[in-house]
């Protein structure tokens, strides 16, 4: 992966960020495309992952008499990790790869020059508003995530294991501290801005054509893929440190 | 000619452009000065370097050597602001249109005048300027349709409007007929020529079109082997005996 030019894309997004100006309605447009239209994706995503997670884990904590243990677990282990890492990664395939390919095509059309040419700072225009659209969504996105992935584990324990709804949030609100809450919700902006950064990077660099569009795209889900997980390491690594998990 | 008044200066001049990619030579040191309301055609076969050329011209492209003069500016020195104001005196109509295809045919002509109407100084509302320019180019109708609801001879003509919007002093023609069927062709070399007329302006057209060369063209230079090989009115090109310009003009 082009490391460095990656590196110099993301410090030119942060100069034309702090430079302007600031393209607040078409921020306002990304942060509705990347976000309301992934609602439904990630509330699926979310619900489905908490239903499968709470009856896969169910037996085993069943064999130990440890059922009761289920609302904690299942909440630390969503909200820590498993929620924002998957829904992140649905997001690299849905907005990483729209992004990768909406300005691919507009890069192989010739709409960016065109931008540039009419004196408008393409840039500024598509690049700053996607990565911080992403950046702000996708914490939003992955609060919501979690929200239904409990529920769908709720259910699951409400039909299963005959535990009131109120209970079961009652475990759960017990059971997250502000150590368990904190470090995933800042770790979700950077997981936005993963998928902002490397999808804008390899769309606004698309070589010629269309098979360049298409590599564009899959090169945006694939790198950003394996960022979310270097991220994630080095997430888990500093909050190790700094709140002695 | 226009051009042979040589105390006129050039509203647009190269001097001994050079762009390489790698060991391919495109441009060896082309020149071109563009005078107060000519129009300028310069004729190259595909991949001689045309498109990169007038791709440097406005600062897509950035040349190896050389200078690009545009209304007495040196654009190579000029920063960021200063050039994207005078890019607004500049018109520049693509190859493919380039019509941004998730807006509007409004809001494709409404992009131009965000940043750069109070500039300007353009006092007329964006809904009066938009209809001109459209009215210019005969679809005042089309206003409110997406890009892909149009023919691509529309799309050419919306370009057109989009470019005409900030009423540019220059316009840029990269291959304007190029994928139109013949009747198409010709009604956007009429267009072209109504609006110098209309609008006063100077054109720089790059084709490798022959009739559209003939129909519109003041001057032409043949850019062959990176550099000016021939350059006069049409006239005198098809009377010519070199062989490399008798190619162009023989069918």
């Amino acid at each position: 992966m082009e490391v460095g030019e990656l590196s110099y894309f993301a410090k030119r997004f942060f100069v034309e960020l702090f430079k302007g100006p600031f393209e607040f309605k078409e921020l306002l447009r990304q942060c509705y495309n990347m976000g309301n239209r992934s609602l439904l994706l990630v509330s699926v995503t979310g619900f489905i992952l908490g239903l499968v997670f709470t009856l896969q884990s169910r037996p085993t904590l069943m064999q130990f008499g440890a059922q009761s243990w289920m609302p904690s677990m299942v909440s630390i282990s969503i909200v820590r990790e498993i929620g924002p890492v998957v829904i992140a990664l649905i997001c690299a395939g849905r907005i990483g790869s729209g992004i990768g390919a909406e300005l691919g095509s507009m890069r192989v059309t010739e709409q960016i020059d065109a931008m540039e040419v009419s004196g408008t700072n393409p840039f500024n225009y598509l690049v700053v508003t996607r990565i911080v659209a992403a950046t702000l969504m996708l914490p939003l996105l992955i609060i919501l995530g979690d929200a239904v992935a409990l529920l769908g584990s709720a259910l699951v324990e409400n039909l299963k294991g005959e535990v009131s709804y109120l209970l079961y949030f009652n475990e759960v609100f017990d059971a997250l501290k502000f150590t368990d809450v904190f470090p995933a919700t800042v770790k979700s902006f950077f997981f936005g801005f993963a998928i902002g950064l490397v999808g804008c990077f390899k769309g606004y660099n698309c070589k010629k054509g269309t098979a360049g569009v298409g590599e564009a795209s899959n090169a945006a889900v694939v790198y950003t893929s394996m960022l979310l997980f270097i991220i994630d390491f080095i997430a888990v690594f500093v909050t190790d440190i700094f709140f002695k998990v | 000619m226009i051009h042979s008044q040589e105390n006129i200066r050039p509203i647009l001049e190269l001097r001994n452009l050079k762009k390489s990619f790698g060991d391919n030579r495109v441009l060896r040191g082309f020149n071109l000065q563009l005078y107060e309301g000519e129009n300028l055609v310069v004729m190259g076969k595909s991949g001689s370097g045309k498109s990169v050329m007038i791709k440097a011209l406005v600062g897509l492209m950035e040349a190896d050597e050389g200078s690009i003069r545009i209304k007495g500016h040196d654009i190579t020195s000029l920063g960021q602001t200063e050039l994207d104001i005078l890019r607004t005196e500049i018109g520049f109509l693509f190859q493919g249109s380039a019509l941004y295809d998730s807006m509007t045919v409004r809001e494709n002509l409404e992009f131009p005048l965000r940043h750069h109407k109070a500039k300007l100084n353009i006092t007329e509302k964006n809904e009066t300027l938009v209809l001109e320019a459209l009215g210019s180019v005969g679809l005042k109708d089309a206003v409110d349709l997406m890009p892909s609801e149009l023919s691509g001879g529309m799309q050419r003509r919306v370009a057109l409007a989009r470019a005409l919007i900030l009423k540019p002093k220059i316009i840029l023609y990269d291959e304007p007929t190029t994928g139109l069927d013949p009747i198409t062709s010709k009604e956007i070399i009429n267009l072209m020529r109504s609006i110098q007329e209309k609008y006063k302006t100077s054109s720089l057209i790059i084709t490798h079109d022959v009739d559209c060369a003939r129909v519109i063209a003041n001057r032409i230079i043949l850019l062959v082997d990176g550099i000016n090989y021939a350059e006069g009115s049409f006239n005198e090109l098809t009377a010519s005996k070199d062989p490399k310009v008798q190619a162009f003009f023989k069918t």
